[in-house]
């Protein structure tokens, strides 16, 4: 937690998300969602299944459409035109519960492929960054394997770097550890606070609240596709204000 | 009760027991498992002793010198004795070139000969990107096979030394830099055009420049209009190069430089060489349009898909006899007045829709079978459609797609055959009628059918195992 007081926040606005709507079909799953995301927050997004938390943070590199409401990352604001939507995509890194790396094509190539393509970086400078990351995840001697080589958490390090070679100002995390061997999360859990210490701009939904007590400076909880409660960690974990906070902590940390 | 239990020591592997291993497993296994199994394994001899006793005579017994079918049983009836069976091949021997080029003039043989030799030039660098080793032994097996066939086939000097020249060439291209070889891919159609059908060597050239055109176009109107309208603007200025000023242009440059070949006329072909040239066109051209048919029947854009979703149904809902005798009749009605499309070429059109409506399907479920996040992951690092498609989607769909692909592929070409319900010369009904037309081979069965179909099976076989190769080498997956 001292760490996390050390971490500077700036007075840069990164994203800004106003009356935000969201359906599916009939089903209205984000309702008025409103928040300011500042350069250098490390914000944790916890709910139980369903809430819409994942939804929320897919709206932000619109891999999900949004149908009222404004959000705008980095001063793009996110419409139907095409090159905002590119625009904002190649400013945002993101990271899946599943990793998705890209199965038929080597590590080196899955961190190559988007900065060569979409940033038109020459590939031996590509080369370069990616094995500069890979060292920074842990796993740089993995270069030439497959991605089905890789064990769980050094498939989600991988992906943690493929996306770091775009040179993202706001990295999102979805669920990131869900997925893995209890063995194999503290090996992901330490790469995302090294990156937070660094200054990341970081939106994470996870269930891991020993990481939002380390890292986050703010916790947002959600139920229903709305945000019921947010606060900084320590008052959100030792004094929750609405019932259903209270509730849902008791069963996430109650055993 | 002492619940306690700890392991001080791992242990090691070892070996199964001697029952569990060797041909005495394998046989009881695999042979013998059961009563039931013990029983058909035992039938199963049976019949296959029945097969190989009931035709090994006539296996045996063949005859490869004789002048007519008569004279064959003759040879028969002497050596083995009265009423003994024996194959006739005597027929194979003499007729073997109409089962191979139809009426193609003897003196212009090695025309396809050389065009088949340059096909699997031309194949290498598609079928072992980047593979030196692999690449080195297939050019120069076709070296060593134009040579042969070449000299046999009596080419013109002038020819002969070319056709080697080029191929060696290209032979030392694909060992410094095998990516150039793609060139000579592209502009292999035309040549191989010109090669068959002859006539003036430039309009396979003006029409090759069509491409070039509808390139330049989308090159330069791209930063302008943007990729999509260019496209169009290219595509549109090519058919209007095509329609328009095809023709002068190619009597012009024939006209100031004449070079050319003999024309020969499509009815002339015919046997393998017309079911390659069919076959080999619709496979090189069916894979792209299905491609781009599974894509438009994805796609968000009502009329894209709609179009697509139409043509895949209607082409599939149809016999491809069907579709052969629109080619043979009904297209002339729909054409403008005045053009005359080759009837190879209007069939080659139909068979290559038929199989590209097929392979829209099976990529279909090529992509179905791709996980959502691989979309995903391609759209959060800000690749566009085109490049998402191109290097995450299709590599996955297309590889899981191999086995049903290359059916489809083997389906067009042995389909291949069914052009002799329009009048062309197939191997298998075209020349064997004609060949039995003769009196000398008349009444003869087999032989033609057997020999047809052995090498239909070589080449089918060959892509067969090709494909087997390729997913074993694309296979990054470790399951």
């Amino acid at each position: 937690m001292a760490e996390a007081a050390k971490m500077q926040v700036s007075d840069e606005v990164a994203i800004q998300i106003t009356g935000m709507n969201k359906w599916y079909g009939q089903f209205h799953v984000l309702r008025d969602i409103n928040m300011t995301v500042m350069r250098g927050e490390r914000i944790v997004i916890c709910g139980p299944s369903g809430s819409g938390k994942s939804t929320l943070i897919r709206c932000i590199n619109r891999l999900e459409e949004h149908q009222q409401g404004q959000i705008i990352v980095d001063g793009t604001e996110l419409t139907n035109d095409l090159k905002n939507i590119d625009k904002v995509r190649s400013e945002v890194g993101m990271v899946f519960q599943h990793f998705n790396l890209f199965p038929h094509l080597t590590i080196l190539e899955n961190l190559t492929l988007a900065p060569i393509w979409v940033r038109k970086v020459p590939k031996k400078e590509a080369e370069e960054t990616a094995m500069y990351f890979l060292s920074k995840v842990k796993i740089p001697e993995q270069a030439h394997k497959y991605p089905g080589q890789l064990s769980g958490g050094q498939q989600q390090r991988v992906a943690i770097a493929r996306s770091l070679c775009m040179k993202p100002r706001i990295m999102l995390f979805d669920e990131p550890t869900s997925a893995l061997d209890p063995e194999m999360i503290k090996e992901v859990l330490d790469t995302m606070i090294q990156l937070a210490q660094e200054g990341m701009t970081m939106l994470c939904v996870t269930h891991e609240m020993g990481f939002a007590q380390a890292v986050a400076n703010r916790v947002i909880f959600m139920d229903q596709g709305q945000i019921v409660e947010q606060n900084a960690p320590k008052e959100f974990f030792s004094n929750p204000q609405s019932e259903r906070t209270k509730l849902f902590l008791s069963q996430i940390l109650g055993h | 009760m002492d619940q306690h239990f700890s392991r001080s020591e791992m242990l090691p592997p070892l070996a199964p027991p001697i029952t569990e291993r060797g041909a005495v497993k394998w046989m009881r296994e695999n042979l013998f498992s059961s009563p039931l199994n013990a029983i058909l394994t035992l039938l199963g001899l049976a019949a296959i002793y029945a097969l190989v006793a009931a035709s090994l005579p006539w296996w045996l017994n063949s005859v490869w010198n004789a002048e007519s079918l008569g004279q064959c049983r003759a040879i028969v009836a002497e050596t083995a004795g009265e009423g003994a069976t024996g194959a006739c091949w005597a027929m194979i021997r003499e007729r073997w070139h109409q089962f191979l080029f139809g009426f193609y003039p003897p003196d212009q043989w090695w025309r396809p000969i050389l065009a088949l030799g340059l096909l699997f030039v031309a194949l290498a660098p598609v079928l072992f990107a980047g593979q030196k080793r692999n690449m080195a032994f297939l050019l120069g097996g076709i070296a060593v096979y134009l040579v042969v066939t070449l000299t046999l086939a009596e080419t013109p000097a002038a020819a002969f030394a070319l056709a080697v020249a080029l191929v060696l060439g290209l032979t030392a291209l694909s060992q410094v830099q095998p990516g150039r070889l793609l060139w000579f891919t592209a502009i292999y159609p035309a040549l191989c055009f010109w090669l068959l059908w002859g006539g003036t060597v430039w309009a396979p050239i003006v029409a090759m420049a069509g491409f070039v055109l509808l390139y330049l176009v989308f090159r330069f109107a791209a930063p302008v209009i943007g990729l999509t309208p260019a496209a169009g603007a290219g595509i549109v200025a090519a058919v209007l190069w095509w329609l328009y000023l095809q023709g002068p242009v190619s009597g012009l440059l024939q006209g100031a430089l004449p070079f050319g070949l003999r024309a020969i006329n499509s009815d002339l072909f015919g046997g393998f060489l017309l079911a390659i040239v069919i076959g080999v066109t619709g496979i090189a051209f069916s894979l792209p349009i299905g491609i781009l048919l599974a894509l438009g029947r994805q796609s968000d854009m009502l009329i894209v898909k709609t179009l697509s979703v139409g043509f895949i149904e209607f082409v599939r809902g149809v016999p491809l006899i069907t579709l052969l005798f629109t080619a043979s009749l009904l297209l002339q009605y729909f054409l403008p007045p005045g053009t005359n499309f080759d009837i190879i070429l209007r069939v080659i059109i139909l068979v290559t829709f038929f199989a590209a409506a097929y392979l829209a399907e099976v990529i279909r479920g090529g992509l179905a079978a791709l996980p959502r996040g691989q979309y995903e992951a391609a759209d959060a690092l800000g690749l566009d459609y085109w490049r998402a498609q191109r290097l995450i989607i299709l590599p996955q769909a297309l590889k899981v797609s191999i086995p049903a692909i290359v059916s489809t592929f083997i389906g067009l070409f042995k389909d291949t055959t069914l052009v002799a319900f329009v009048g062309l010369m197939d191997p298998l009904k075209g020349v064997t009628q004609i060949v039995r037309a003769d009196i000398d081979w008349k009444g003869i069965y087999w032989e033609p059918y057997i020999f047809v179909g052995a090498i239909f099976f070589i080449i089918c076989f060959g892509m067969s195992r090709y494909s087997m190769y390729l997913e074993k080498k694309l296979k990054t997956d470790h399951r």
